[in-house]
């Protein structure tokens, strides 16, 4: 079992979804990331998304995409993401996921990239412009390294793509919450937690629901019929208005807390509903 | 991908529809104005004193290109599948332009993603749109050009993709869009191949033509590929020269990679981060080229070449003075190749040349290049 599927299987016995922070690595430098992982872990989140900016990241909106350039003015290479990563993994064992696009693992090679992304701690990978049908090449390298590969369902998938996603998917399944790019949102599609009991149906594997959510009240809605949360544009848009590497390391902790309390609130709320009924019952 | 799926499935029921052809090739005549011109570049010709240059006029189309061949066809296409909204990205505006009018003949919203470097360099063409009804979106993202205006345009087409239709301009994004940008293109070479067996009673020796995208190269190129005896040359923007590093030369100096959706030969740095492009050809500064392209120039179907911006300004006056004809600037990349490899040539061979674009839109920067102030 990696440290993805020990995860779940930990949360689930506590009946609690897992919350799942999103940073871009490198912004704006990876010693403040460094910072931030750290921060992040401490404040209660359950897995890390780190993601690997791109200069043309078509899946993002402007919070993302104003991430990824800042990034991007520095030195910033695969090579040195990795180093960050396995410093932080000498003191944690959080899982996490590395979020890009498929070019920048390309140009590296895919069998480097997936051996020194294992090498380094990564436990998952998500490659957003990857769709399952052109994973064989990239799959063929995850599993090789034990890393499992996550795809992406939306609101716009039919029965054949949730079907297709089910049986390649490894560790969980990422549910984008709108037919759009990320991006705080004010409101959440209430049709979700349908939309999510219908893949649920297709799959035994987790369910996370990401894209759009950026309060605690929205992070403990989504954990009532989904496996895990996972904020990115707001916390990122966090970490931007804050000063400074400690400054940014400390609001990005003070929000994910915020968010797992939510979710623990949730949680034991709906333990003490299950309690009264089976009194009653 | 539901989105490519259901333009896929269109797209393949509407190939063999007898309807459809007819009607398309209704507007291509009556609306774009096809057919199109071979014309015999007699002075250009002598001057050069090798091979005899035909030109493809695609700048004699209804709006000044040949990029109306595609917005014509993925119009219909998309009426056919009851889209109600265009959406288009655009680099020297040409294709926005393309698409603005055709939207404006068929009634539909039409809205254009434009770099804000582009939109300074090409402010004519971005009038021209709002004229023909469109709205601009302007895209400070990134480079502020077409590879980002593209980007714009993907992130608008998965938000609103039920009433949307996305109009791309070249051979170039995902499948199915670089198969069928080059299917409607393709009329060029089809005519191209008719007009030059009626002319000299062969195929010719050599096509030429400039690569952004790929468009018009696949759409003169495609009919002749079964026929071994034709050369084919695509001519890239080097635009201060390939060595600088400052040009959009995807194919000759770039790697395979992934942009856009398709796999084909980008221009990207050490780790695999998209590069900026530069060439005074608004339509050919884009990092990346269309994926069969890529694939006939790895199988030895297609060569390559490029011209310099300088070589284009000078190509621009060669022909102007020789034929009275002002290409665009993209289209001078040819003529610049063409006057390099025409004098290499026996007097009987045959060059067919595209002329992809008017010069109309290009005025401005060809005199500010001359040192000429308006």
């Amino acid at each position: 079992m990696n440290r993805i599927q020990a995860k779940f299987a930990e949360l689930k016995k506590r009946r609690e979804a897992a919350l799942i922070p999103f940073v871009t690595a490198g912004d704006p430098d990876l010693q403040t990331t460094l910072k931030i992982l750290r921060a992040l872990e401490a404040a209660g989140a359950d897995g890390i998304e780190l993601g690997v900016p791109f200069s043309d990241p078509t899946a993002d909106g402007p919070t993302i995409q104003r991430s990824s350039e800042r990034a991007l003015r520095n030195e910033l290479s695969l090579r040195r993401i990795f180093d960050v990563l396995s410093q932080f993994r000498q003191k944690s064992q959080i899982p996490i996921i590395l979020f890009g696009y498929f070019n920048p693992f390309f140009h590296y090679g895919l069998a480097k990239f997936c051996r020194d992304a294992a090498r380094a701690g990564a436990d998952g990978v998500l490659c957003v412009d990857l769709p399952p049908e052109e994973s064989a090449e990239l799959k063929r390298w995850t599993d090789a390294e034990g890393l499992d590969l996550i795809f992406l369902l939306s609101p716009t998938s039919g029965p054949e793509r949730v079907k297709l996603v089910a049986q390649k998917g490894r560790g969980f399944i990422y549910y984008v919450s709108v037919t759009g790019v990320t991006g705080a949102r004010h409101s959440l599609d209430g049709g979700l937690r349908s939309q999510v009991s219908r893949v649920r149906s297709a799959t035994s594997l987790p369910i996370g629901v990401g894209f759009g959510i950026s309060t605690p009240k929205q992070a403990a809605w989504i954990s009532e019929f989904a496996d895990a949360a996972v904020v990115g544009s707001a916390l990122v848009e966090t970490i931007e208005r804050a000063k400074g590497r400690s400054g940014k390391a400390r609001a990005a902790g003070i929000f994910v807390a915020g968010l797992k309390r939510a979710i623990k609130r949730a949680s034991k709320r709906r333990d003490r509903q299950n309690n009264l009924r089976e009194a009653r019952g | 991908m539901p989105a490519l799926t259901e333009l896929e499935r269109a797209y393949a029921g509407l190939r063999r529809d007898r309807a459809f052809h007819k009607e398309w090739a209704h507007y291509l005549h009556e609306y774009a104005g096809r057919e199109t011109p071979l014309y015999f570049a007699e002075r250009l010709t002598q001057k050069l004193r090798g091979a005899k240059i035909y030109l493809k006029r695609e700048d004699l189309c209804h709006t000044g290109a040949h990029k109306i061949n595609n917005t014509i066809g993925q119009i219909l296409l998309a009426r056919r599948m009851g889209k109600k909204r265009i959406i288009a990205e655009t680099g020297a505006g040409q294709h926005g332009v393309a698409t603005a009018t055709v939207a404006a003949r068929f009634g539909l919203t039409c809205e254009i993603f434009m770099g804000k470097e582009d939109v300074a360099r090409q402010s004519l063409n971005v009038f021209r749109m709002k004229l023909l009804g469109a709205e601009v979106r302007v895209v400070d993202s990134g480079s502020q050009t077409l590879k980002d205006a593209m980007n714009e345009a993907l992130r608008d087409w998965v938000t609103h993709v039920r009433d949307t239709y996305y109009l791309i301009g070249s051979v170039a994004g995902p499948h199915p869009y670089p198969m069928l940008v080059r299917d409607f293109q393709s009329v060029i070479g089809r005519e191209a191949r008719r007009q030059i067996l009626k002319k000299e009673r062969r195929l010719p020796d050599y096509l030429v033509a400039c690569v952004g995208g790929g468009s018009n190269a696949m759409g003169l190129f495609y009919p002749f590929v079964s026929d071994q005896g034709v050369k084919m040359l695509g001519v890239e923007a080097a635009g201060q020269g390939l060595r600088t590093g400052k040009h959009a030369a995807s194919i000759l100096g770039g790697e395979m990679g992934v942009l856009h959706g398709s796999k084909s030969y980008v221009l990207q740095n050490g780790q695999g981060q998209i590069r900026e492009t530069h060439s005074i050809a608004a339509g050919l500064d884009y990092p990346g080229v269309g994926p069969e392209l890529s694939y006939l120039r790895d199988c030895g179907r297609v060569q390559f070449t490029a011209a310099t911006d300088t070589e284009a300004i000078a190509a621009t006056q060669l022909l102007a003075e020789l034929e009275g004809i002002i290409p665009a600037l993209e289209s001078a990349h040819a003529i610049a190749a063409v006057a390099r490899l025409a004098p290499r040539l026996a007097k009987q061979s045959v060059i067919v040349v595209n002329l992809s674009g008017r010069g109309d839109k290009d005025m401005i920067t060809v005199g500010q290049h001359l040192g000429v102030e308006f």
